[in-house]
Parts: structure tokens; C-alpha cells; sequence
């Protein structure tokens, strides 16, 4: 890839996304918006899994607790205000993350894995079992937060168009935000650690706190996602802290590609694109009630066949390629 | 609660701890010894109990052939699995056995839906060990929860011995902490692992097949079991047999008392007690071994 | 391609997104989405639901007021969180005009929710969810089955006439078991019986024998249940196995013993059970309902496969009432909510919240039916607290 390309490449899949709304209305700028949240999802879980070498297998309960804290910070009959509202759910999930990152971060490896995901358990059931939000037919959002400074209302978030704006204005800050916090000291602290922890510690750098600050800034991140999504569908429900849907997000990225931050929203649009298509009657006639089997088959070929993920697929191809080169040329 | 209903309460904790532990026994073998996270082992579970349920006709109802010829097929089962799906995980990192083994449950699933169908099924309690127990005036218990409760301890007592007495205990033991060393002492490891992963997966099916007559057979049984073992193997320490024993019973207790006790919350208390526990010792009760 | 994967990505998004032709006018077919669960563990209820609204379709041949009908599907996986996601496709890509659906009453609330906001016509074939018929209610979301509270009170109406006292109660720990305990509360208290003790367990939980044993500690007079699926069949079984069947009477939501039998054996003989549906009913409907779905499917109906049958009944008087016209929605709609349906469970009209007002049966387990032995209440409705409308 050239420089020139290196550059336009982003500008013109910004420029793309910018002007998609203007082309496009109903099911599919609504489904794109889904995507995008779901996109900042994965960045969230990108920075623990691909970053610091961190496999969370519990993040949709910051998400989730996030989508739960928008609705019952929002007053019943009211709007809530955005300007609060965003932030406050973003640090309820982050509390929980700290709490969870710091019990859980004492642990490594196939540990770290199951006790994150027992922790987002816990919180399903929380959610599940007692009144505080609904059980488990979850409660709705009466009204959504209004954006408005001292009384004046910005945008209207019940728009469609503008809360595909929204959500994109947020995808790409958070894009931004990683792009530059991992080109940190602080970054380049938690590639260290993925690569060799000891040596970091060795080096001086204190790693349980490091790995502590990045596990919560992913569950405040989720959280984001997580109250993005409550906004747009108005409804929450214990399953969005269920483990399927964290294992769902750990697929987007191992789908995209791990290791670099277009990956993780490449692999969110390839995965709800994929799911939108096994489903298709117009394809699978029938067969698309089995649709959990082609999306397993998906995974399993995946996993076997694409450890990079999609984003590594070029550079897997031209080293297979140039592999097969070198075997003629022996021969 | 009198003394005579704290004893009965006691006695179904360790029941359940037991069958806890022999789902859970397998869980930790394969990743105790192999490093292999493996999501689908509740699907195992559930694949032994669907197996109790189809292959009972075919043995005329039988009770110990339908367990024999179920355990002969999930050893095959286990062995080519690990063959097709496992064996060239080992030097990837947990993530894509995670995922590997999550399209795995997608997978199970499904075919499960297509061969089988969605309904519930029940698998009767063989003849001979159909009897109850009276337990004073309060209420009867089934002989046969008491059968597998002997089953569960019976296969813990092989596992111990086997892992703590025989050669290929010996083996099973140098294979988890150090697979290098163990390649160059002429030891096949691939075969090894691929034994391992057959017994893994045969535990997981024998529980399925002796709980079917008592907990019916039915689509998404395997997801419940898989959860509560992860907790089990949590607290026992991976890879511990001697520890999952303990954490099963412990996870019995705390789940049976916690839902007489505390019926609000009874959903947490197994995770009230894992995070407890990892307060105190992060890496579980035990050392692998 | 190559250079560029999120480019690519988004070009096919935007070829998926070829604009979709609006249905035609008032005289083409009319779109029908089914949101149901096609996987999981409710997935033969879907396939049920399903084949009762086809049934009836193609007993008119293939027509509902005069209006070809053309289905679309999604499977709703009874996953609450893809809820509002999946309507959605059926809504604003499928362009359907109906969407029948479902059976999990959490993807039920998030499915109401945007029927409600988009005004699309939302008939529900089987998810009892009481808010759904309460501060949920719309003019444009109907309910051909039940209500949680309905199976519940007429147990407790019964209950209290056969002289209990006392009595236990025992379920998962989730909204419909909550409502179903709750419905049988207010008709067994204003019976004269009490509820002692409320017992509930995490849902899915499985493991009965630590409630088991309190039950047989606290010798209630009776208990009530409210287990569905498989469930259902280990809580009927564990009761049974532990000698309770004999000394404490069981009874239950109809869904205890609807499609069980078979797994129950034994176990299930003699239950008793409330139901707006069961086998043996003099219903000269049910008669040729069941013949003529045995004929199309092969098997047996239950009583989901009447519930979807009914969700098409009610679909086509409202359409013959317009003849056909689909804009005419207050028209449309009038029609429907003051339908009188010719159930195969008997005949019901719908309340003031849209909620079947209908007999709920007594069963008794014989054999591998639920007989109907008598009617429990009469023309119930839900009382529908909460619904403005």
C-alpha cells in the first residue's frame, strides 16, 4: 500500500460513511447504524484483545449495564439530558470494569477468560432475577435524552438520519481516540506487556495497572456502545449481558482481524452482514431456519483458515502466493 | 428448618455437587492438560443425554448396554474431533479456541435441531433402579439419584488413581506442565492429547447419559451446565481434579442453601462465592494435579 | 477491493440496500411476517404457530379478504435483545403489513414496542406477557392466546373451590412465572385460601430437590406451578419421583403438561391443569380443525398451532370487513377488536385490551391427553391494569 493510498484510504471510507444517509433511508441506514454501534463495541474489546493481549470473554455486561444505567437514570416522563446522561452511564460501567478488572486482572490466561465471563454472568442475573430493571421482560425507554444546552434542543435523536450521525460522529472519535492513545507512551506500554510481560515489569512499569486503566477504559468504551444502542431501540433486556452476545463481539474481531482498529470494524459489519445473509429466505429458501449452522461453519472455516481475520487476508494471500512462487522456482 | 430437613438439604447439595463434578471433571482434565479452553464441552453434555434418549430403543431399553455403546461412540467422537477441529489449536493463542470451539456449539445445535427435532423428551429411570427410598415422614428419594451420586464418586476414585498412580497418569501430568520435554522422552504427545481430549468429551457424555432419565432430555441443556462448570473449575483450580471435587461440592452447597436461604438473589451466589474465592487465592484451591 | 476492506464492506451494504419496491397498491398480496422462534428451544412452538395461520390461509385459498397473502419469515432465536433489530427487518426491509409473532415474552415487549412507535399491525400468537395487553396496549397490537394472569387466576379460582387452605407455589424466577403466581394469588385469596410461601429458583435452573424438600417440610395443602418446555418435564418428574404426588395435589399453568406427555410418562397421570385449550372438547370447530391439520401436517395440533389458526382468523375479519383495503386501518382495526372468533377452543371476543376474554378449561392428565373436565372460569378477560386506550 502506498503512502498516498495509506492516507486516502480513511478519508474516503469517512467520506463514504458521511454521505451514506443521503443516499440511503429506512431499514438499511437504521441496520448501518446498528453496525456502527456495534463497531464501537468491538474497538472497546480491541484495546483488551488485540492491544494488551487481554481475551475478555464478559464485555457485553458493560455494555449491557450501560444500556440498563441509561434507562433508569432517565427520568420516567421527562427527557433526560444527553450531556449528563452519556457520561454517567459510561462511568457506571466503568466502575463495574474496575471492580471486575481489578479481581479478575490477578488472573491469567484460560483463568482470565472464564472468570470475566462468570463476573458478566453475575451481572446478568442481577439484571435477570431482581426488580431493578424490569426482569426479564426489561423496560423501555419512555422518552429519549434530549441534546440540548440550557433548555435548547440541538438535535433530535429520534431521527433516524441524525442519529446515524450521532452514532457516527462517536464511531469515528472513538476510532480517533485509539488510534492515538495506542501511538502513546501508554500504548506502547500495553504492546509491551502483550508481547512480554515481564520484561515490562522488569522495566520498571507497574503492568497490573496498566492493564487495570485499559480493561476500564474498554467497559467505559462498551458502555458507550452499550448506551447507544438503548437510545436508538428504547428497550433493554438482561440477554444483552448474556455470553453469547460477548462471544459474538470477540468473533467480530477475530472475523475482522486482530491488531489493528480497522479490523474490528471491518469484522462488525462482516459479521452482521453475514448473519443478515444466512438468514435470507430469498437464498436459503428453507434452509435459513438453520442459520446458527452455516454461521458455526463460518466460524469453525474462520478460525482454521483466516487466523488474521479479513484484515490479514491480502497479506496471507501474497505470502501463500509467493510461497508457491519459491516452491516452482525449487522445482 | 429443623434438623431432618438440613440433613435432606445436605444430601441434595452433594448430589448435585457430585454430577457437578463429572461434567465438570472433564472440563478440567482438557484444560488442565491440553492448555485448551473448550466452550463446547456443555454440548457434550448434552449430546450424552440425546444419545441415552436415541440409543435406548435401540437396546431395547437396556440400561448398561445404552451406556456402553454411548460411551464407546463419544470416546470415537472425542478422538476424531480433536483430530478434525483441535489438534492445530495448541499453538494459537485462547482467543480462536474460544471461537473454534463456539462455532462448535453453533454447530452441535443445529444438527441437533435437524436429526433429533425441538421437543422434549424424557428418558424412564431403568426398571431395576426405579425404587425410592423413605427418608422419615419428610419425603422419598429416588434410589436412582443415589446410583449416580455412587457413579460420580466411582469415576472421581478412577480419575485420582489414574492420574496419581499410573504410567499414564505420569505422562497426563509431564504433558500439562511441559509439552517440549515431554516430546523429546519419545513420548507421542499428539496421541496422548488426543486420548485425553476422548476422555474429556466421554465424561461429559457419560453425565449426560446417567442424568437423562432424571433430568429429561431438551434443546439448550448444555449451555446451563456449561456456565456453572467454568465456575466449578474456577474455584477448584484448572486443571485439578482433586480440586473440582471440592469446588462441585462446595458449588452444590452454596446453590442449594442460597435457594432456600436466599431465593432473591439465588442466581449470584455461585458467583458471590467464585469472586470470594479468587479474593483469597487467585489461582483457585488447588495446583493442577 | 483489496486495498480498501472497509470500502468494500460499505459497497456492499449499499448493494444489499437496492431499494425495495413498496408493496402495490390495495390490490396485490398482502405481506405477512412471521417473527418466530425457528431455533432454540421454542422452535417447535414456532413451527406450530406457523402452520395453524397457514392452515387457515389455505383453507381460503390462499386468500384473506379477498387479498392473496405472501409470507416472509426471521427466526426471533426468543433472543429479547435482537428483538427490536429483527421487527425491524420484517418492518422497513420486508415492507411487511402484518407481523405475527411471538412466543418469548421479552422479544414480545421489545417487538410492541415498535409496533407500537411505527404503527404496524402486531398480532401475537402466543407470548402471555401482561404488559403487552396492559400500559403496552395499542389499537394496532392484538393477542390471539392469553395472558399469563388468565391460566393463573382459574387455578386459583378452583384451588379455593376444592377446599385448600394452604397453599405453596413454585416457579422460575422471570416475568411470566411471576404474573402466572400472581394471577393465581388474586383468584385463590379471593377464594378464602392463602399462599404461605412463594418459592422461586434462577431461571433455567433445573435442580428442583432443594425446593422439593421444603415443600415437603412445610406440608402445604397443595401447590401450584408454573414450569414450561423442559422444565415442565424434570419439575413433574422430581415431584413425582420424590413420593410428593401422593400426599401434596400439584397443579399448574396449562403449559406444565402441553407437549410433555410424552416425556412425563407416567409422572404427569392425574394432574390437573387450566388452559384455555385441551384434548376432548365438544366443540364441533375443534373437530374439523384437527382433522384437517392432521391431514396437512402429519401430526397432531396444539394448542399453539389453534393460537396461529386463530391469529389468521382474526387477520381475515378484520380484512373482509374492509374488503381488503388495508389503508382503511380505524376501520380495520374497529372490525378486529370487536371480532367473535370461531376458535377450535370455542368461540372468544377480545376485551377492551385486546386480550382473547375467553373459558379457561379444567384438564386432567389421562394418558397422553390433557381431558377436558370442565370449565374453570367463564369468559375471562384479563383485567388489563394499566391499559389507556
Amino acid at each position: 500500500m502506498s503512502a498516498r493510498a495509506r492516507l486516502a484510504a480513511p478519508l474516503v471510507v469517512t467520506a463514504a460513511f458521511a454521505a451514506f444517509p443521503l443516499l440511503v433511508t429506512g431499514f438499511y441506514l437504521e441496520f448501518t447504524t446498528k453496525v456502527m454501534i456495534l463497531a464501537i463495541f468491538a474497538l472497546s474489546l480491541e484495546l483488551l484483545v488485540g492491544a494488551t493481549g487481554l481475551v475478555s470473554l464478559g464485555h457485553a455486561a458493560y455494555f449491557g449495564i450501560a444500556a440498563y444505567a441509561t434507562l433508569l437514570l432517565s427520568p420516567q416522563y421527562t427527557a433526560a439530558n444527553f450531556f449528563w446522561l452519556l457520561p454517567a452511564t459510561m462511568v457506571c460501567a466503568a466502575i463495574y470494569a474496575l471492580a471486575v478488572g481489578a479481581l479478575s486482572l490477578r488472573t491469567k490466561g484460560v483463568y482470565f477468560i472464564m472468570v470475566t465471563l462468570a463476573f458478566a454472568q453475575m451481572a446478568y442475573y442481577v439484571f435477570h432475577d431482581t426488580p431493578l430493571g424490569g426482569g426479564t421482560d426489561g423496560i423501555y425507554l419512555n422518552v429519549k435524552p434530549a441534546v440540548a444546552i440550557a433548555g435548547w434542543t440541538i438535535v433530535d435523536l429520534g431521527n433516524p438520519r441524525t442519529y446515524y450521525y450521532v452514532v457516527f460522529g462517536c464511531l469515528v472519535l472513538v476510532f480517533a481516540f485509539l488510534a492515538i492513545l495506542l501511538e502513546s507512551r501508554f500504548g506502547r506500554a500495553l504492546a509491551g506487556i502483550k508481547s512480554n510481560e515481564q520484561r515490562m515489569r522488569a522495566a520498571g512499569f507497574p503492568t497490573f495497572w496498566y492493564k487495570l486503566a485499559a480493561f476500564t477504559l474498554a467497559g467505559a468504551l462498551a458502555g458507550l456502545s452499550g448506551f447507544l444502542v438503548a437510545v436508538k431501540d428504547g428497550f433493554v433486556n438482561p440477554e444483552m449481558l448474556s455470553w453469547h452476545e460477548s462471544g459474538a463481539v470477540l468473533l467480530m474481531l477475530i472475523l475482522g482481524g486482530m491488531g489493528r482498529l480497522s479490523g474490528a470494524v471491518l469484522g462488525a459489519f462482516a459479521f452482521a452482514l453475514l448473519q443478515l445473509f444466512f438468514q435470507w429466505e430469498v437464498v436459503f429458501g428453507n434452509f435459513a431456519q438453520h442459520w446458527q449452522l452455516l454461521l458455526g461453519g463460518t466460524i469453525i472455516a474462520s478460525v482454521a483458515f483466516m487466523p488474521q481475520g479479513l484484515i490479514g487476508l491480502p497479506a496471507q494471500l501474497r505470502a501463500w502466493r509467493s510461497r508457491r512462487a519459491a516452491r516452482a522456482r525449487d522445482a | 428448618m429443623d434438623f431432618a430437613t438440613f440433613l435432606v438439604q445436605c444430601l441434595n447439595a452433594v448430589q448435585y455437587g457430585l454430577l457437578l463434578f463429572l461434567v465438570a471433571s472433564g472440563l478440567t482434565l482438557i484444560f488442565g492438560i491440553m492448555g485448551v479452553i473448550n466452550l463446547a464441552h456443555g454440548s457434550f453434555y448434552m449430546i450424552g443425554a440425546y444419545l441415552a434418549f436415541s440409543l435406548a430403543p435401540v437396546f431395547g431399553g437396556a440400561f448398561l448396554p445404552t451406556l456402553a455403546a454411548g460411551l464407546v461412540l463419544a470416546v470415537i467422537f472425542g478422538y476424531l474431533l480433536e483430530w478434525l477441529f483441535i489438534s492445530y489449536l495448541y499453538e494459537r493463542d485462547h482467543l480462536q479456541q474460544v471461537l473454534m470451539t463456539y462455532g462448535l456449539i453453533l454447530v452441535f445445535e443445529e444438527l441437533r435441531s435437524i436429526l433429533v427435532g425441538n421437543d422434549v423428551h424424557g428418558v424412564p429411570v431403568p426398571g431395576w433402579l426405579s425404587g425410592s427410598i423413605q427418608l422419615g415422614d419428610l419425603m422419598a428419594y429416588p434410589v436412582y439419584r443415589l446410583v449416580i451420586s455412587g457413579v460420580c464418586l466411582a469415576v472421581a476414585a478412577l480419575l485420582y488413581f489414574v492420574i496419581a498412580r499410573t504410567r499414564l497418569g505420569m505422562m497426563v501430568r509431564a504433558g500439562g506442565s511441559n509439552r517440549e520435554m515431554v516430546q523429546s522422552l519419545g513420548i507421542d504427545i499428539k496421541f496422548l492429547y488426543r486420548v485425553v481430549f476422548a476422555a474429556g468429551v466421554a465424561l461429559a457424555v457419560l453425565a449426560g447419559m446417567i442424568a437423562a432419565p432424571v433430568s429429561s432430555v431438551y434443546p439448550g441443556m448444555g449451555a446451563q451446565v456449561l456456565i456453572v462448570c467454568f465456575v466449578v473449575v474456577v474455584i477448584g483450580g484448572i486443571g485439578s481434579v482433586r480440586g473440582a471435587f471440592l469446588a462441585a461440592l462446595l458449588v452444590g452447597i452454596v446453590d442449594t442453601f442460597g435457594k432456600v436461604l436466599f431465593p432473591q438473589v439465588a442466581g449470584i451466589t455461585i458467583y458471590l462465592l467464585m469472586a470470594a474465592i479468587l479474593l483469597w487465592r487467585p489461582e483457585g484451591l488447588f495446583r493442577q494435579g | 477491493m483489496r486495498k480498501y476492506p472497509l470500502l468494500s464492506a460499505l459497497a456492499i451494504a449499499t448493494v444489499l440496500a437496492a431499494p425495495a419496491t413498496p408493496t402495490l397498491a390495495q390490490t396485490g398480496k398482502l405481506k405477512v411476517g412471521f417473527m418466530l422462534p425457528y431455533s432454540g428451544t421454542y422452535a417447535a412452538l414456532g413451527n406450530a404457530i406457523e402452520n395453524g395461520f397457514r392452515l387457515y390461509v389455505n383453507e381460503r385459498g390462499g386468500k384473506l379478504g379477498g387479498r392473496e397473502i405472501e409470507y416472509v419469515k426471521v427466526d426471533d432465536e426468543s433472543q429479547p435483545a435482537k428483538g427490536a433489530d429483527n421487527i425491524n427487518t420484517l418492518i422497513k426491509r420486508d415492507n411487511v403489513d402484518v407481523v405475527v409473532g411471538t412466543v418469548h415474552s421479552g422479544v414480545a415487549m421489545a417487538m410492541a414496542k415498535v409496533a407500537k412507535e411505527t404503527g404496524t399491525l402486531l398480532v401475537i400468537p402466543n407470548a402471555g406477557a401482561v404488559a403487552v395487553t396492559g400500559p403496552m396496549c395499542a389499537t394496532n397490537i392484538f393477542r390471539t392466546s392469553f395472558s399469563n394472569w388468565q391460566p393463573g387466576y382459574a387455578m386459583g379460582v378452583v384451588a379455593a373451590e376444592r377446599g385448600h387452605k394452604k397453599v405453596m407455589t413454585i416457579t422460575w424466577k422471570y416475568a411470566a412465572g411471576d404474573e402466572s403466581v400472581g394471577g393465581f394469588k388474586e383468584g385463590f385469596e379471593k377464594g378464602g385460601g392463602q399462599v404461605i410461601k412463594e418459592l422461586t429458583l434462577p431461571f433455567p435452573n433445573v435442580e428442583f430437590q432443594a425446593l422439593l424438600t421444603e415443600i415437603a417440610a412445610a406440608k402445604p395443602d397443595a401447590v401450584y406451578t408454573f414450569f414450561a418446555g423442559g422444565g415442565a418435564v424434570k419439575f413433574v418428574k422430581d415431584y413425582a419421583a420424590a413420593g410428593l404426588n401422593k400426599t401434596i395435589p400439584l397443579y399448574g399453568a396449562g403449559f406444565l403438561t402441553d407437549g410433555t406427555l410424552e416425556a412425563q410418562g407416567d409422572s404427569a397421570q392425574g394432574l390437573l391443569t387450566t388452559l384455555h385449550y385441551g384434548d376432548g372438547l365438544t366443540v364441533p370447530k375443534d373437530k374439523s380443525f384437527r382433522a384437517a391439520y392432521a391431514a396437512a401436517y402429519k401430526m397432531q395440533p396444539d394448542v399453539y398451532a389453534v393460537q396461529g389458526y386463530d391469529a389468521a382468523q382474526l387477520l381475515g375479519i378484520g380484512l373482509s370487513a374492509v374488503k381488503g383495503d388495508f389503508s382503511k386501518k380505524p376501520d380495520l382495526y374497529k372490525a378486529m377488536a370487536a371480532a367473535k372468533i370461531d376458535s377450535p377452543r370455542g368461540a372468544f371476543t377480545l376485551g377492551k385490551n385486546h386480550n382473547p376474554v375467553q373459558d379457561i378449561y379444567l384438564r386432567r392428565v389421562e394418558g397422553k391427553e390433557n381431558k377436558v373436565i370442565g370449565v374453570a372460569v367463564k369468559a375471562r378477560a384479563d383485567p388489563g391494569s394499566g391499559c389507556t386506550m
